[in-house]
């Protein structure tokens, strides 16, 4: 694998991460319990598109082949997708959904925190410019997983629940490959090793306030960020985001 | 005759935020730069958040306003490094916040005053808004919610 190649698949990886939870997080739109959760939601996910804007246009651009942000989102089908299992997954209740954000926050706020010292300056812009926004997403996640978890007995069992649904699909984002490791040598990825202890530093305070009780397994899903293997779920919802595309390939605004 | 820096700077001064439109594109800090490279103007522009839909509209608005004044080759650059801050906004643009109805930004985390009523009691309802940049709260004095503008 040469160094662009994988600088492609790496940038791909945290494009599709934004764009795949920002779609998913879009969904709630008109649906959330309360107007204010509503726009909260709305606006979480209109940060995570605009980010993807940016790393899936510098993606288009490191590839030189011509395709935009707009190509790479839409005109590509499931198995070309390379965004981790967790933020595919449907959004479930309330507390399902600021589970899978809070779980996904702590470790893209790590990762982000790293990739501001990239030895790539586009990177680096990149992630400083969403590192902002992205601190936002999680004092507002991990206060609602907190207060929804130290809530009552029912809200309390479905944060629970949500979060040992949800918990196999943690182990990925920590599992180094052939890309993650390309792009540490470069000097741009951390190490994710030690992403997940920080990761964990934060989680275990979270659950903790939260009155949760992390789950015993260390099992990991994987096949997202490869594209090895998407759970059903993806194609589903790209059967919804694409649609435009599909039915009238080319259109434009 | 090519007009100056400080015309143009004075020019984009009077173009209004498309969310906001008491405060200027000056006002809030995401103007960077002005330069002549050879006949056309470039104009350094740095998105509020990644996501704003007014960012487009933003750059329309500039070119319109430019072209207006006779300025035929405008070269509208994005800039996201450095990052844009709330520490950019202008005390005449902080100013006409408050006067509108939105409380201005706070390192302290949440507004000091209400925008309304002056008073202090106040709770915050959702930490976001009605755009991007702002949050919810509420005066428990004068009981009246208001935009409160996020500090970033």
């Amino acid at each position: 694998m040469t160094d662009q190649s994988a600088l492609f698949e790496y940038l791909l990886r945290l494009g599709d991460n934004t764009l795949v939870l920002g779609h998913r997080v879009s969904e709630w739109c008109g649906h959330a319990p309360v107007l204010e959760e509503d726009i909260a939601l709305a606006n979480s996910a209109l940060d995570l598109i605009g980010q993807t804007q940016m790393w899936l246009g510098l993606a288009g651009e490191v590839e030189g082949a011509g395709r935009s942000a707009d190509d790479l989102a839409m005109l590509r089908d499931v198995w070309d997708f390379r965004n981790l299992l967790l933020v595919e997954q449907p959004n479930g209740d309330f507390g399902q959904t600021l589970m899978r954000q809070c779980l996904f926050d702590a470790f893209h706020l790590e990762l982000l925190t790293d990739l501001t010292r990239a030895s790539d300056d586009r990177i680096a812009a990149i992630a400083a410019k969403a590192l902002k926004e992205v601190t936002y997403h999680l004092d507002r996640s991990s206060e609602t997983v907190i207060g929804l978890s130290d809530g009552t007995e029912e809200s309390h069992r479905r944060m629970q629940a949500a979060l040992d649904l949800l918990w196999p699909y943690v182990g990925e984002m920590f599992t180094p490959d052939a890309v993650d490791n390309a792009m540490h040598a470069a000097g741009i990825a951390p190490d994710l090793t030690a992403l997940r202890t920080r990761f964990d530093t934060r989680i275990d305070a979270i659950l903790a306030e939260a009155t949760l009780t992390k789950p015993d397994s260390t099992y990991a899903q994987s096949g997202g960020k490869t594209g090895f293997r998407h759970s059903e779920h993806l194609g589903h919802m790209l059967t919804q985001m694409q649609w435009l595309q599909r039915a009238y390939p080319g259109a434009t605004w | 005759m090519t007009p100056d820096l400080p015309t143009i700077w004075h020019w984009l001064d009077e173009v209004p935020d498309p969310e906001i439109p008491v405060i200027s594109v000056v006002d809030l800090g995401i103007v960077r730069d002005v330069a002549w490279q050879g006949d056309t103007l470039e104009v350094a522009v740095t998105p509020t958040y990644s996501g704003c839909p007014a960012t487009s509209v933003i750059a329309m608005d500039i070119e319109t306003a430019l072209y207006d004044r006779g300025i035929r080759n405008v070269r509208i650059k994005t800039q996201i490094a450095p990052p844009w801050t709330t520490d950019w906004l202008s005390d005449k643009g902080r100013a006409k916040l408050a006067d509108y109805g939105i409380a201005p930004p706070s390192p302290a985390g949440g507004p000091d005053t209400c925008p309304r009523c002056g008073g202090t009691h106040l709770t915050r309802i959702s930490q976001f808004g009605s755009t991007p940049c702002k949050a919810h709260w509420r005066c428990d004095d004068c009981l009246e919610p208001f935009d409160y503008f996020k500090c970033i």
